[in-house]
This record gives structure tokens, sequence and C-alpha cells, in this order.
């Protein structure tokens, strides 16, 4: 790779202090180090997993709307958390989280629970019991 | 109290961590330079690893590893620990940081690093930060990230969560490590680069019968198994595949095609050291092993960009796959031999 060659695509890096360091040549065969802003197939390919994500809440928030699942399965899913990784953040045991993605044994929670979840989800409790729109 | 180490990025964070403990101590080695002694390139596909869901393809060994490797290799002493109980692996940063004046790297977790962007927060537990200092009054800490373009601050709650992230591929326990002592004077560059060479190229070439999931063969494997993707798991599922490999290919500090153009650097930079004007081939030879898996990445990309495989063929990949491990294999070979020459 040439020094201008070095991609300098700028998408989810914008507004943070995260940038790569890519290694390339200048004209005279010269190894040097150059920031770099991001780079597109890099970018297209966090944005298909991120996609999934997507997919996913909207299923799951469908399902909240029909009295299916609670609010905690939604942003479990947002957060890329599966039960287990639920369970080893909160230390709730698994067959309890999967009990709590009911709607009705999630509405009688009590608070303690409740914060334990919103802590490992890095949200409000008030959140935690809603959905976005 | 704030210990007096200036910022500077690197492509890889591990050599960053590395780099901040070593110019700490007074040895000041280039970024490739460290890669290189550490004999740092690597790849593995290992489909029973999960990682969200999918096998694992890396690109870099073990985080630690690389620390390990290259101290040894320098004569120095370090200590490497790790912690069951928070508040102690806490204690213990605190006293190194206070007490000894040291910097300590510490791996962490990406999900809760709190100056990340928030798209690239997964639940990836591998990333090095070196700690440079501590607030008193406030408890934050002052942190070097290679990745970062500047020093950032972490408050004590995070640096908590961080380091003990759970969970994923790889679990955490607070494990950080340090420079205990470094020897008067350093051995002789020119042998530990041929040697540093030598072993990276058997790294690659030579695995265990029956391992075939890492170096040379590992990507041979993997250009067999990307071909039966789509048959196996529907065209959706296997793009998802391809994505993630193209993600490890080129994430924050973690690049496939980086990572060969930092040991370009590196042959480069030991040709002037060793005065071994050979070595400058092998740069550019690997300068366009790196370029073509930079086109491997645009090409695949293109695949799942379009959410169809129209421009390219999981067979296309495999061919690419394969061509690069052969290409790989012959530079591995060449170049271990071309270093053999100048080894008593």
């Amino acid at each position: 790779m040439k020094v201008d060659e070095v991609p300098q695509d700028l998408k989810y890096y914008k507004g943070s202090v995260v940038r790569d360091v890519n290694y390339a040549v200048d004209e005279k065969g010269q190894y040097k180090a150059v920031l770099s802003d991001g780079w597109t197939p890099k970018n297209d390919a966090l944005d298909m997993a991120l996609d999934e994500v997507r997919g996913q809440c909207g299923l799951i928030a469908e399902k909240v709307k029909r009295g299916e699942s609670s609010p905690l399965e939604y942003h479990a899913a947002k957060n890329l958390m599966d039960v287990r990784l639920l369970s080893d953040y909160t230390g709730i045991p698994r067959r309890k989280i999967r009990r709590h993605f009911r709607p009705e044994n999630f509405a009688a929670l009590d608070e303690k629970t409740l914060a334990k979840y919103a802590g490992a989800l890095r949200i409000t409790v008030a959140e935690l019991k809603t959905i976005p729109e | 109290m704030e210990l007096n180490l200036e910022h500077r990025s690197a492509a890889h964070c591990e050599n960053g961590a590395i780099s901040a403990l070593l110019r700490f101590h007074g040895i000041d080695l280039s970024e490739p330079m460290i890669f290189g002694l550490a004999s740092g390139l690597f790849f593995s596909h290992v489909p029973f690893v999960d990682v969200s869901g999918m096998p694992l393809t890396s690109f870099r060994t073990v985080p630690g590893f690389l620390f390990k490797r290259i101290t040894k290799l320098l004569g120095i002493k370090t200590e490497t620990a790790r912690y069951f109980n928070r508040e102690k692996g806490m204690r213990k940063l605190d006293d190194l940081l206070l007490k000894e004046k040291k910097p300590v790297a510490l791996v962490v977790g990406m999900y809760y690093l709190p100056y990340v962007p928030k798209e690239y927060r997964f639940h990836f537990n591998g990333h090095n930060i070196c700690v440079i200092g501590k607030d008193e009054t406030i408890g934050d800490y002052g942190v070097l990230d290679s990745n970062a373009t500047c020093k950032v601050t972490i408050s004590r709650e995070d640096l908590l969560k961080v380091r003990y992230a759970k969970g994923g591929s790889y679990r955490l326990f607070g494990r950080m490590y340090w420079i205990k002592s470094v020897p008067p004077h350093l051995p002789d560059m020119k042998p530990m680069i041929l040697k540093a060479i030598a072993k990276n190229c058997r790294i690659m070439t030579r695995t265990y019968r029956g391992v075939k999931y890492v170096g040379v063969r590992g990507m041979l494997f993997l250009s067999e198994r990307i071909r039966t993707w789509e048959r196996k798991m529907g065209t959706q599922k296997a793009l998802m595949n391809v994505a993630q490999v193209v993600r490890m290919l080129e994430e924050i500090g973690t690049g496939g095609a980086g990572f060969r153009f930092i040991y370009g650097a590196f042959l480069q930079e030991a040709a002037q050291r060793t005065g071994i004007a050979e070595l400058n081939e092998y740069s550019a030879r690997i300068t366009e092993i790196g370029d073509l898996w930079r086109e491997f990445a645009v090409r695949a990309s293109r695949m799942f960009k379009r959410r169809k495989a129209e421009t390219c063929t999981f067979d296309d990949l495999g061919d690419m796959l394969r061509n690069l491990a052969n290409k790989e294999a012959a530079f591995y070979k060449d170049l271990e031999r071309a270093v053999e020459k100048y080894m008593d």
C-alpha cells in the first residue's frame, strides 16, 4: 500500500478519539506510519453486523408489542448480550433470565433485580421497562 | 500522580502497550520492531471456538504472547497476574502505580470502554491499554490507548468493568502485566532479529501434524471451508460469516493486511539495523501479500454490500485465500532459508 492510498473513509470514528494507524510505503519505498480515518470495506462489514442486530431487535420489538415478550429481551439483544452473557454480568441464573423474558414475569420483578439488569445494560430502570419507538 | 510518558499511536494495541512499558524503562523501539521481535505474524481459523455465533478467525495471537516473547528475547524480567478478587486487583494496580511508580498494562474488554465509538462496542475481551497515572482526589485513571489519538482518562468504575469483562470467547480476571527489571545492557540486535524472523517463519509454516487451524495451513483450511458456507448455511448466514472474517481482517488494531504491512516495515528496519540488504526484497514481497489481503477484503465486502453473491462467488474467495496461503508459504520458506545463512 502506498502512502496516498491509505483510506480515509470517516464513518464510525466520527467524534471520537479512536483512529487506525496504517503502515504504507512512500515514493522512495520507505515505510511510514499514517493515521487513517477508517476504510469502507471495514465499515460495510460492521454495518452488516449492526444490521443483523437491528433486524433482530425489530423482531423482538414486534413480539413485545404483541405481549409475547418483555422489554428485557429487547434491550439484551440491543446490547449484543445473549442469556449466558447477561447471566455472567448480573449474576442471575440463566433459567431465571429466560423466565424474565416473559412479560408477566418481568412485570412482577422487584426494584433490586431491575437495577441489576439496568446496570449491566447501561440504561436506567425506566428505560429498561419500555422499548423505544 | 502521573508518570511522564508521552502518547504514541500504534496499529496494534498490544504493540502500543508494550511500547509504552519499554519506553518508560528507557528502551525506545519502533512499533514494527516490537512486532517483529515478538514474532507477531499469525493466522488461525478455529471452527469450534464460538465468537458471537460464528467461528473464530484471527490474525493475532492470544493477548500477552507478544509481551512474553519480546521480553524473553530482550532478557527483561516481567510479571503477569490475574486476580479473582476485584478489589485486590485494583489495589495491586494502585500499589504498582503509586508506590513503585511503574506503568502497568492491562488486558480489557472493548464493550464498556467509554471513549470507543458506540458502534465498536462489541464483547471482545482482548484489548490492551497502559495505565500511567491516577488522579487521587477523583479516582480517575490516566490511560494510554494506542488506538486513540491522545491520552484518555477512565473512571475507576469503568476500569473495574472493563478489567473484569465477562463471557465471550475469552474471560478476563483483571489480567495485567508489567516490567520488573531491565538488564543494564541489551543483547545484540542482529542475532535477535534473525532469531525472531526464523521463529515467525516456523510458527506460520510448521504446525504440529493434525493441527490444521493455525498458520498457512489454517489459511488453506479456511479457503476450503469458505466454499461450503453458502451450501451449508444459506446465503444470508454465509455472508454474515464472510463479514465476520473481514472484520477480523481489519478490525481496530487487529488487522490482517495491516499486520503484513507492519511486518514489511519491520523487515525494512531490520535490513537497516543488520546491514543485510536482502531483507529489503522480502519487505517488498510481504507488502505485495498485504495488498492481496486488502483486495480480498474489498471483494468480500462487495459481496455482502450487495447482499447477493453476484460479483464474486464463495469459490472465488476460496481461490483467493488459497493463492494467498501458497504465496505466504513460499514467502516464509524463502525468508527462513535467507535468514539461516546469516546465523551461526
